[in-house]
């Protein structure tokens, strides 16, 4: 991973402003995923209200912001945050009391609230959402943070993309890593052991929501534009897509999954045009069907075994929500 | 004074009645043998002990505080540890992870057994430190499931199917891990069917049958009691 933010860091040398933002994009989309499979992978809860997180945060962002003046960037992703974070504790304190695939329903339909308030009133523009005129900038003494800059941008967009890995590794390193990994592999079990599995599930259940609201936040801020389709469930979807693609055993498969997913949608619509989803699909598929626990199976069978202990075994199913 | 008081415990799983009225009471650092055939209550016994049998009535307390109905999380937080049966260690974690995550002092701030301490009683841990928990033999997740309740020093150690399914040798280890739990002041019931070895480790033995606690004792006055053990046991 370090080689690989390195490559990232001289990026800037090599290409232009459009891959900037494109790879910019990616990443931003990787740190949606990776929080997910933080849920997901890790926490064996499959929620299909991510999406929601982020799309939020870039709502209260434009809410926030004075229409030609620009937002100060902590001040804004402070306060986007901390909605996020809020809406999270609650939707997560309701969702968390069920199991299965119950709990896939209850996100999805929080997550569908969220959508339609902002789609079918007039609080964020209804459905054709709403516009960022002026983009967030940060000014410290001689120091200045304008996201307006394509390379400001990218590099903000690294450096948060690192941080999230970084958070995410450090969590799962720790006892709580632990407590949460044995709630997904047997609550009962670890209830028995004393571990609080309701608050550990809350707490990560939080922590993801807030990484997905800085993905959504910096996604707002660098288009300009929001609109109720970021909330929706049909960008969860996409986002677990991404998580299944990368794999779910390594924090950072997620972030492979969206590299390859975006690039592929791109080069597809290139070549392809319109009939772009149909190869899209098949690809998909085949990537399942072929890699089973993921692009990170690529990694496996060609590294020594040892870096691919942390979670479960390819073979054992995503448990949704813990097992009773 | 007493650990833990059970009061015409009864358990049922829905309308289907398993335990019928036990009364046990269990002083600080005793070590209980349950015996019986298999379906007679004794797993459910111990997971009404621990919050796990969700319908119960009658009274269960430790350390004169009522626990009945607590969520099993609070029980173990109040000093109740549990090796269930069939292990249950967690395959995605290490030994050491396994071992790590359950680590708390006592509800009275005692921490006797740290993971230093288990590792030295269980030397083969230590050698597979960093094997997941899916990776151990029947044994060595026998060991990691005892010491990782060690981490959580508890005042009452609960051990269901001590050495069931292993072998000889193994099995030894774990008779002798109990005596040194014994020499450690920890209240234990252990389940098994090796009446032999328990009688050696046990300060009473007690016999359950349907669901009712037929016989409490020590293990001399249940080695007098022949017909006793061949009608619930099939010892002869």
């Amino acid at each position: 991973m370090a080689a690989m933010f390195a490559t990232a860091l001289f990026l800037p040398l090599v290409v232009g402003d459009y891959y900037l933002q494109f790879a910019a994009k990616v990443m931003l989309l990787g740190i949606l995923a990776m929080s997910l499979n933080l849920n997901v992978g890790f926490g064996g809860m499959v929620s299909l209200c991510h999406a929601a997180f982020f799309g939020l945060a870039g709502y209260v962002l434009v809410l926030v912001t004075p229409e030609y003046e620009a937002p100060n960037l902590v001040w804004t992703l402070l306060v986007a945050l901390a909605v996020v974070a809020l809406v999270a504790a609650v939707i997560g304190a309701l969702s968390l009391r069920t199991r299965g695939i119950y709990f896939i329903m209850v996100t999805l339909a929080f997550g569908e609230m969220l959508y339609f308030l902002f789609h079918d009133t007039s609080i964020g523009g209804g459905s054709d959402g709403i516009f960022l005129y002026v983009k967030p900038l940060l000014t410290l003494g001689g120091l200045s943070i304008d996201l307006e800059n394509p390379l400001t941008f990218y590099m903000v967009a690294l450096v948060c993309c690192a941080l999230s890995w970084a958070l995410i590794t450090h969590l799962l390193a720790s006892p709580f890593g632990d407590s949460l990994t044995a709630a997904r592999d047997n609550e009962r079990r670890a209830m028995s052991l004393g571990i609080p599995v309701f608050a550990v599930r809350l707490v990560a259940f939080i922590v993801s929501a807030v990484m997905a609201g800085l993905a959504g936040y910096l996604s707002a801020a660098q288009f300009g534009f929001v609109a109720p389709q970021m909330l929706g469930w049909h960008m969860s979807a996409v986002a677990l897509v991404m998580v299944v693609l990368g794999g779910t055993r390594k924090v950072a498969g997620p972030l492979f999954g969206a590299v390859v997913l975006v690039v592929l949608e791109d080069i597809l619509k290139i070549y392809l045009g319109e009939q772009w989803k149909l190869v899209y699909g098949g690809v998909i598929v085949a990537l399942v069907l072929f890699l089973p626990g993921g692009l990170q199976d690529i990694l496996r069978l060609t590294l020594p075994q040892g870096w691919f202990r942390r979670t479960a075994p390819v073979t054992q199913p995503i448990v949704v929500g813990g097992k009773q | 004074m007493t650990l833990l008081t059970v009061e015409g415990l009864q358990g049922f799983y829905g309308a289907s009645q398993v335990l019928h009225g036990i009364d046990l009471q269990i002083s600080p650092g005793e070590q209980i043998a349950l015996l019986g055939r298999n379906g007679m209550g004794k797993t459910s016994f111990l997971r009404s002990l621990v919050g796990a049998l969700p319908k119960l009535a009658g009274e269960v307390a430790l350390n004169g505080k009522s626990i009945r109905g607590r969520l099993p999380e609070h029980i173990a937080q109040a000093g109740v540890a549990i090796v269930p049966e069939g292990r249950g260690v967690f395959g995605s974690l290490s030994v050491i992870e396994n071992l790590v995550m359950a680590a708390r002092p006592s509800p009275t701030g005692k921490c006797q057994w740290t993971l230093d301490r288990v590792l030295s009683v269980f030397p083969r841990l230590a050698q597979r430190r960093g094997h997941g928990g899916h990776q151990l033999s029947g044994g060595e997740q026998q060991m990691l499931t005892i010491g990782r309740a060690l981490m959580t020093n508890p005042d009452l150690l609960l051990i269901d199917e001590a050495t069931e399914g292993l072998a000889p040798l193994v099995a030894q280890e774990i008779w002798k891990t109990l005596g040194i739990i014994r020499s450690e002041g920890i209240a234990t019931i252990v389940v098994d069917k090796d009446v032999k070895n328990l009688s050696q480790v046990a300060d009473r033995m007690v016999i359950m049958s349907k669901g009712k606690l037929v016989f409490t004792g020590t293990p001399v006055e249940l080695a007098g009691q022949g017909d006793l053990l061949e009608r619930h046991l099939g010892v002869q």
